[in-house]
């Protein structure tokens, strides 16, 4: 059911859902009517990158420089975003 | 505050999510048990005149969002009774968005004026859950005892043109199962971005009136199919949420995600509760902030939030149970309320040796006679006989006061 993520795709955060930092949690959150989820740290850097604004590519580029020892991150970038889309959590912005 | 930035930390993996550590994460205000609706099908508890006095000053309230915050409580409902029967909802709601929670307002709608809204969206609050009961004028009415239903379809309105999301929650009874496709189809037609179909559960006033609320099986599967339907077709637009009635399940619910795991619930009068109907467990003393009782001790150290924490206190069948895990047993309350031992299995269980009692509670509601007896409405009147020990009848199928 989800279509691919492209790398000229801007995301932002769904309407109505709230994404935060929880010093409880040492950990980012989504909130959302009826629930919420707590973000591992990379999902967390990558949701927060979703400003509605920078495309996937520029997301990728920004956490690559970031985070410079982390292998695979291209691919795991594209998982989280996959998951989030299908879950509802963020909607494309724009379409290019 | 984050670790972001220019250290060379290795990023995490990013495919998932993870587990939430046990924390109160959900306060429930229950603000008042003072409510302009007469619901039938209505948990709080029959005796709840007895709690309508002392209802904690906006100050208290204020502190309790204070320490719930810090310790880690993240989701908040402000819910009643009707909560808009106070008027300093609005102060609250403000005290709420400066410490950062998601609040939500749980509410008839009885009370929400387009002064009120602005002053909500000022003070930062997320949400407004309204409750709907059916497409139809006389059955909205009946219901709720009430003359509400084109007011709610207003409220609805002014919810939208406010910018908030539509979550519209639907408590499913006989008199409205049978309508659910037209019910969707209205939630819909209202712009509804999150709909809850809440099949009722039997506590309080709804257990009192069980013969007369529950809906058959037949009418549940249809139920459930018409939902499934109907999501199908709107898609993401409108998010569904289906509560399955335990009665009809072959295990019980884990009630409240397990006791102190997650819920904490302040009730008007101050006294701090793990669930909403928790008074009704025998022998049992619930920490009172009036009284001086921190939050942080309530949840961490008191006897009645560490009494079922966990499996601890587990017997059999449960304790050898290899899905005990999965539901921790049901809800105490229940099995308390039905079967007078607070320790055994939910009834609900076909393992339980008292899930007679729950098949017993279906055939009544097939029972015409029993199903055509009067409705006891929740209203200050029949709480205050309650209260009083009238209506013995009925209460006495039941191990204390429903």
């Amino acid at each position: 059911m989800s279509d691919k993520i492209r790398s000229e795709d801007v995301f932002g955060l769904a309407r109505f859902y709230r994404f935060q930092w929880e010093e409880a949690q040492n950990g980012y959150v989504l909130l959302f009517p009826e629930g919420m989820v707590k973000l591992n740290g990379g999902a967390g850097e990558v949701v927060k990158r979703l400003d509605g604004a920078k495309t996937v590519g520029q997301i990728v580029d920004e956490l690559k420089q970031a985070f410079p020892d982390a292998l695979e991150i291209e691919n795991d970038i594209y998982a989280m975003l996959e998951l989030a889309h299908d879950k509802y959590w963020i909607e494309r912005k724009t379409n290019a | 505050m984050t670790n972001t930035g220019s250290n060379a930390k290795p990023m995490p993996s990013a495919d998932a999510t993870v587990k939430l550590i046990p924390k109160p994460f959900w306060l429930l205000a229950e603000v008042t048990y003072r409510c302009p609706l007469h619901c039938a099908f209505c948990y709080n508890p029959t005796d709840y005149v007895e709690h309508t006095q002392n209802e904690l000053s906006t100050e208290q309230w204020i502190s309790v969002l204070r320490e719930a915050r810090k310790m880690g409580a993240l989701q908040l409902g402000i819910s009643g009774g009707e909560p808009l029967l106070r008027d300093d909802i609005e102060e609250i709601v403000a005290e709420a968005g400066r410490l950062g929670y998601y609040s939500n307002l749980i509410t008839s709608g009885v009370g929400l004026t387009e002064k009120r809204l602005a002053e909500f969206k000022r003070g930062g609050l997320d949400h407004i859950q309204l409750s709907m009961h059916d497409i139809t004028k006389e059955i909205n009415n009946f219901i709720t005892d009430t003359n509400t239903f084109d007011l709610k379809k207003k409220v609805a309105g002014m919810i939208k043109d406010y910018g908030y999301p539509m979550v519209l929650n639907v408590v499913i009874h006989r008199y409205n199962i049978e309508h659910l496709g037209e019910i969707l189809e209205m939630a819909d037609a209202i712009g509804a971005d999150y709909v809850e179909l809440a099949n009722t559960q039997y506590y309080g006033w709804s257990l009192l009136n069980r013969s007369q609320l529950m809906p058959t099986r037949e009418q549940l599967v249809k139920a459930e199919a018409v939902t499934n339907e109907f999501r199908a077709r709107v898609g993401s637009r409108m998010k569904i949420y289906f509560v399955v009635p335990d009665y009809y399940a072959d295990r019980p619910k884990k009630c409240m995600n397990g006791w102190g795991e997650v819920f904490m619930i302040v009730t008007a009068d101050g006294t701090v509760l793990p669930c909403h109907s928790a008074r009704s467990l025998p022998n049992m003393e619930f920490p009172n902030i009036r009284n001086g009782a921190s939050l942080e001790w309530t949840w961490n150290e008191s006897p009645a939030f560490t009494k079922y924490r966990g499996d601890d206190w587990m017997k059999e069948p449960c304790r050898s149970c290899p899905e005990k895990e999965k539901d921790l047993g049901g809800c105490r309350c229940q099995t308390f309320l039905l079967t007078g031992d607070a320790e055994g299995a939910d009834p609900v269980c076909s393992l339980s040796p008292h899930h007679d009692i729950i098949l017993q509670a279906i055939e009544d509601a097939k029972n015409p006679l029993l199903a055509s007896q009067p409705i006891l409405f929740r209203n200050d009147k029949n709480s205050k006989l309650i209260a009083e020990g009238a209506l013995k009848e009925l209460v006495a199928p039941f191990h204390s006061l429903p």
